[in-house]
């Protein structure tokens, strides 16, 4: 069965390229647009699936997290191009519209932000968890809102999109290379972290909160660790996804966002490496195919997600590749 | 005489007019194996929790290793060396019998912060869990999901993870309970052994296996101890015999 979810695991990973090249050899950008969207989605929700997969924490609030990044990519990018500094007092701190530079601000100021999250949701489990994650994500996204420097309710639009050394940002097919470079590396972080010694305590953590305490391990520092990271991840695909669209918003931190990106880990796959890969290649071609037909897609979307709760826990990967087995 | 490895000294527990633990001394020396027994319902398990560090008590202290650990929790009293086994086995069900000791060993290295290293290519950690699973007379069933695992074999498990914490003393909780009898009888020639790592705070309702293995003797009844001594103290103690043995002696 482990030979098989690897040969999916490829058959997925080679799926999107090809097809975004293949657009992009037709000349149809918007296609590879979509493919950049499913590989974003899917970084954001390789994070989620860290913490909620890995260590069972259902958080409802990781749209905070992907909208610290948008706003970082959209605060950068607006002071970069009307070339006002970020910080003008007491130092003087130009922004930059380098990539890699937006992706370390965002990982690090959601990384602090899961830190301070954590430490107090991660003390409740179950339906609490969910709400005070949930109550976290609304207050930043009432905060965003209410911010009028940085678009209030009507958001922030970035003019030219965030650049990379070496590379044409503005060519779709270069953004998907990188978004999808991105996501491999994610990919592979997250399964060196689940087979590593921190991941074995982290799942059992989920399994058996009780045992991995009486064996000396402290579930919460466990816990906390693996939020952090998993918010951090997301909060780089946040900056990615503002770049795509040109446009960071309270959207993006709504809780709706949080939804979707829970749904689609549970369509590809809880836990799974590429869950989150074949989850977001799902939801992006329904609300692509569906959308086109009808206003209310997500009604069929939620009928999916019934039926894939209902009969088959594993999703699109457990669907193809079989139950998950633990060495 | 040696200082005990765990002291326990005027404990005291209520839930509401309730009192589970009722001025409970007990010590645990080097060497020994010190069961207590007691009928269902005197306290034996809240005692435990307790100790383990799982309920706080009211009053009282609780010295383990020379050092007073009331204020310390679970998984720090874990790394001291409290080696627990559960009363219902408490383990990681998705994990197989061999990942959930290498998890005990690896907790016992005092390293789960390591995020990039697979376990099953870490040979210490391997050979060590293997080794401990030898002792218990569970390597043959290393593979098997502990979820999949009969109700013995995960006992035996839960020693196997208690071992692996290379502890400063055991805390035994009805190890033998779901037992055959073939089966407590293996354990009790293994327990026999173990008292040379480490004492044993053992709680049992098996009276043969505690008869045969108990350097001392504790009675819990309503909350207190009503006696300690010797085997022979015990059997011939009439309070006990009234309270808990009754014809069984």
């Amino acid at each position: 069965m482990a030979d098989r979810e690897r040969l999916v695991n490829i058959a997925l990973a080679l799926i999107v390229p090809a097809c975004a090249l293949a657009a992009y050899g037709m000349g149809e950008p918007f296609y590879v647009t979509l493919a950049t969207r499913i590989a974003i989605l899917a970084l954001a929700a390789v994070g989620l699936n860290l913490a909620l997969g890995l260590g069972g924490l259902v958080s409802f609030g990781h749209a905070a997290f992907f909208g610290i990044g948008g706003y970082a990519a959209g605060i950068f990018a607006t002071h970069a191009f009307n070339q006002t500094p970020l910080l003008a007092s007491p130092v003087v701190i130009m922004a930059t519209s380098q990539m890699p530079v937006i992706w370390l601000v965002s990982a690090v100021v959601a990384g602090l932000a899961a830190l301070l999250i954590g430490l107090i949701s991660l003390r409740t489990s179950g339906v609490y968890f969910i709400m005070i994650t949930l109550a976290f994500a609304q207050m930043i996204y009432y905060f965003a809102i209410s911010w009028p420097a940085y678009g209030g309710e009507d958001g922030l639009s970035i003019t030219m999109r965030n650049s990379f050394p070496g590379v044409n940002t503005l060519n779709p097919l270069s953004f998907f290379l990188i978004a999808y470079g991105l996501l491999l590396l994610a990919l592979f972080a997250f399964s060196r972290l689940r087979d590593s010694r921190f991941g074995a305590a982290l799942q059992a953590t989920r399994q058996n909160e009780v045992r991995v305490a009486s064996i000396g391990i402290r579930p919460l520092r466990i816990r906390l660790v693996a939020f952090i990271i998993s918010g951090m991840i997301t909060a780089v695909a946040g900056a990615l996804f503002a770049d795509l669209n040109r446009f960071a918003g309270p959207s993006m931190l709504s809780w709706s966002m949080s939804g979707e990106l829970i749904v689609l880990i549970i369509l590809g796959g809880t836990g799974r490496l590429f869950g989150p890969v074949a989850g977001a290649i799902l939801f992006v071609l329904f609300e692509f195919a569906l959308g086109g037909l009808t206003e209310h897609w997500q009604l069929f979307l939620g009928l999916i997600l019934l039926a894939v709760v209902l009969f088959g826990r594993g999703g699109l990967i457990g669907l193809l590749a079989g139950k998950v087995r633990h060495g | 005489m040696a200082e005990p490895v765990l002291s326990i000294r005027n404990l005291c527990k209520s839930f509401g007019a309730l009192k589970a633990t009722d001025d409970v001394s007990l010590d645990l020396r080097p060497g020994e194996i010190h069961a207590l027994i007691g009928p269902n319902g005197a306290g034996k398990s809240t005692l435990i929790h307790q100790i383990a560090g799982t309920l706080k008590h009211n009053s009282g202290s609780i010295h383990f290793m020379g050092r007073d650990v009331s204020a310390l929790g679970v998984s720090p009293r874990a790394q001291m060396g409290l080696g627990r086994t559960f009363q219902i086995s408490s383990l990681a069900p998705e994990f197989s019998a061999l990942r959930n000791v290498m998890l005990a060993v690896q907790a016992n290295q005092g390293s789960s912060f390591r995020f990039w290293k697979p376990v099953m290519a870490d040979a210490s950690l391997k050979d060590t869990a293997r080794d401990m699973l030898h002792r218990v007379g569970l390597l043959e069933r290393a593979d098997i999901a502990s979820a999949a695992l009969s109700h013995g074999e995960r006992r035996q498990l839960e020693i196997a993870m208690a071992l692996a914490l290379g502890p400063k003393a055991f805390l035994l909780d009805e190890p033998m309970a779901g037992m055959g009898p073939e089966g407590s009888k293996r354990l009790t020639a293994f327990l026999d052994t173990l008292r040379h790592e480490a004492p044993i705070l053992l709680i049992e309702h098996d009276m043969d296996a505690v008869f045969a293995l108990a350097d001392r003797i504790s009675v819990l009844v309503y909350g207190r101890i009503i006696a300690t001594g010797s085997v022979d103290d015990i059997r011939r103690n009439p309070l006990v015999r009234e309270a808990y043995l009754g014809e069984s002696v």
